[in-house]
């Protein structure tokens, strides 16, 4: 295990040393997927310490279902592995086992049930439009559609949800960028620009003027007929904007850069509006943003493999998706596509909290852009950057808008 | 046609409620609530087929 060479540095055989951190992952995983299903269904590497990488539809539905032998302390692969309070965890409901994973999921999920976020779509349409005339309204014919559009919808949608002010969603990047990217690093930020200072005054201006909005269910909520802390409802807030963030902005601007490469889709979509909740689930389907991660809590095998107590697994959720097993002609996206069990939002009890939410942005955000948008095509493949890690989307997305009249 | 729904196994993906909502209702935490007990009426087949084939979790299924 200390031979491994160290996360990030280049790998020369996927299925023995594969590092989901490095630029060629980026560049090309659906590949690596493809080929290590053939080749080595379920690979290892050395790397972070000993991780486990199935890329079978079955093997990953069996892995998510088996709590027994999988814990979700850490759903990041890292060279550490935390010490978590087991069966809570940092993040509950993401972090925590079963038994106490169901009570802090039952909380939550009456607020994210679909006829609770349903009221969401006229308020997510209008910041949409918002934005789109802002992106349209120059003389621009080329624009990034991943900067200038997809990665402000989830931001703005969540701070509505939350009940702060709008304006305030970009400064959510920057917040959950500093947690994802530099943990440990918060002793250099001015205490006035730290997330739980910027919660802790939003939860207190609640308390103050109870509203209609997230933040006040959570301060109306009670365990044994004592309300949540203070600590308890920020901790969630942030999960919530962990999770909601760069996952649903990635499924957005891969799902542009689909229609940027195949114009008869986004015509198809423009002509045959009808397509569009098919064509979502397609997009999910084939551009899955998110793998997670288990930790082995107990000797077990994946597919046929020994896996050790300790060992890292990739839950790889979109290389599920394209297993040949599981789906008809699964590298193919297919606008209407009629069987479609993907698995974008996970399997199992921790099914996405916020699919309903993620679902309804994506939805909206593609019927908008295909609306307002005649035509258009990557301006320069070459440009365009995927993101390393756990979480895949493209970063920088510049597309030249070709159609006449865009409005 | 009948369909026979496995409460056990539905964890909320919501896909036939989208799909199938004369066939599948959800309660306050998400999960389906099948609304037909009995014989599938002919015009509401294909929508009852769309939502076991779209279920994640394989807790839908059709018996003819
Ligand atoms: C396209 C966008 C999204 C994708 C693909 C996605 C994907 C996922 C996946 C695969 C899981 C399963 C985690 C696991 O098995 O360990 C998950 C869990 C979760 N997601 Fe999402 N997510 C998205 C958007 C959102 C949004 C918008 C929110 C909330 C605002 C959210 C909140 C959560 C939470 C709280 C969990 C933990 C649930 C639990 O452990 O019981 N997600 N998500
Ligand atoms: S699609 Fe399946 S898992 Fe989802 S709500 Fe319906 S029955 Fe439950």
């Amino acid at each position: 295990m200390s031979s491994a060479p160290p996360s990030g540095s280049p790998v020369g055989d996927w299925s023995t040393d594969f590092d989901h951190t490095t630029e060629a992952w980026a560049q090309d995983a659906p590949g690596i997927w493809r080929d290590l299903r053939t080749a080595c269904p379920v690979a290892h590497s050395d790397r972070f310490g000993g991780t486990w990488l199935p890329t079978r539809h079955a093997d990953v539905a069996a892995i998510a279902h088996d709590t027994e032998h999988f814990t979700s302390r850490s759903v990041i692969v890292s060279d550490f592995r935390p010490e978590a309070p087991a069966p809570i965890g940092f993040a509950p409901p993401i972090t925590s086992d079963p038994p106490f994973h169901e009570f802090a999921r039952r909380l939550l999920l009456p607020a994210f049930s679909p006829k609770a976020i349903a009221p969401l779509e006229g308020p997510t349409r209008e910041f949409c439009g918002s934005l789109l005339d802002d992106v349209l309204s120059g003389d621009r014919d080329v624009v990034d559609a991943a900067t200038e559009y997809a990665q402000h919808i989830p931001v703005r949608v969540i701070a509505h949800l939350l009940g702060v002010p709008e304006s305030d969603g970009d400064r959510f990047r920057t917040f959950i960028h500093r947690i994802l990217e530099r943990p440990g690093q918060v002793a250099t930020v001015d205490p006035e620009d730290l997330l739980t200072t910027y919660l802790l005054r939003a939860v207190e201006a609640h308390r103050v003027e109870p509203r209609d909005d997230l933040i006040s269910y959570l301060l109306d909520l009670e365990i044994d007929g004592v309300p949540l802390s203070d600590e308890h409802v920020i901790g969630t807030i942030a999960l919530l904007l962990i999770a909601g963030i760069d996952t649903t902005w990635s499924a957005i601007g891969a799902s542009i850069w689909h229609l940027a490469e195949h114009p008869e889709d986004h015509r198809r979509l423009r002509e045959e509006p009808a397509l569009m909740p098919f064509a979502v689930e397609e997009f999910l389907r084939l551009y899955a943003p998110v793998t997670m991660a288990r930790i082995v809590s107990a000797d077990t095998e994946i597919g046929g493999c020994p896996a050790s107590e300790g060992d890292w697994v990739l839950l790889s959720f979109p290389a599920a998706n394209r297993d040949p097993e599981a789906f008809d002609d699964p590298e193919t996206f297919v606008v209407d596509r009629q069987r479609n069990r993907h698995a974008a939002f996970g399997l199992g009890i921790h099914r996405c909290l916020g699919s309903n939410l993620a679902r309804l942005e994506l939805r909206v955000a593609i019927e908008e852009w295909v609306r307002r948008v005649p035509a258009f095509e990557l301006a320069d493949p070459a440009a365009v950057r995927w993101s390393t890690g756990q979480v895949r989307g493209p970063r920088s997305l510049p597309v030249r808008l070709t159609g006449e009249g865009a409005a | 046609m009948r369909i026979v729904f496995d409460r056990s196994a539905c964890v909320g993906h919501n896909r036939c409620y989208l799909l199938a909502p004369a066939l599948f209702d959800v309660d306050d935490e998400g999960y389906a609530v099948p609304l037909l007990d009995g014989d599938v009426p002919p015009d509401l087949e294909a929508a009852a087929r769309l939502a076991a084939d779209n279920c994640p979790e394989f807790a839908i299924t059709i018996e003819e």
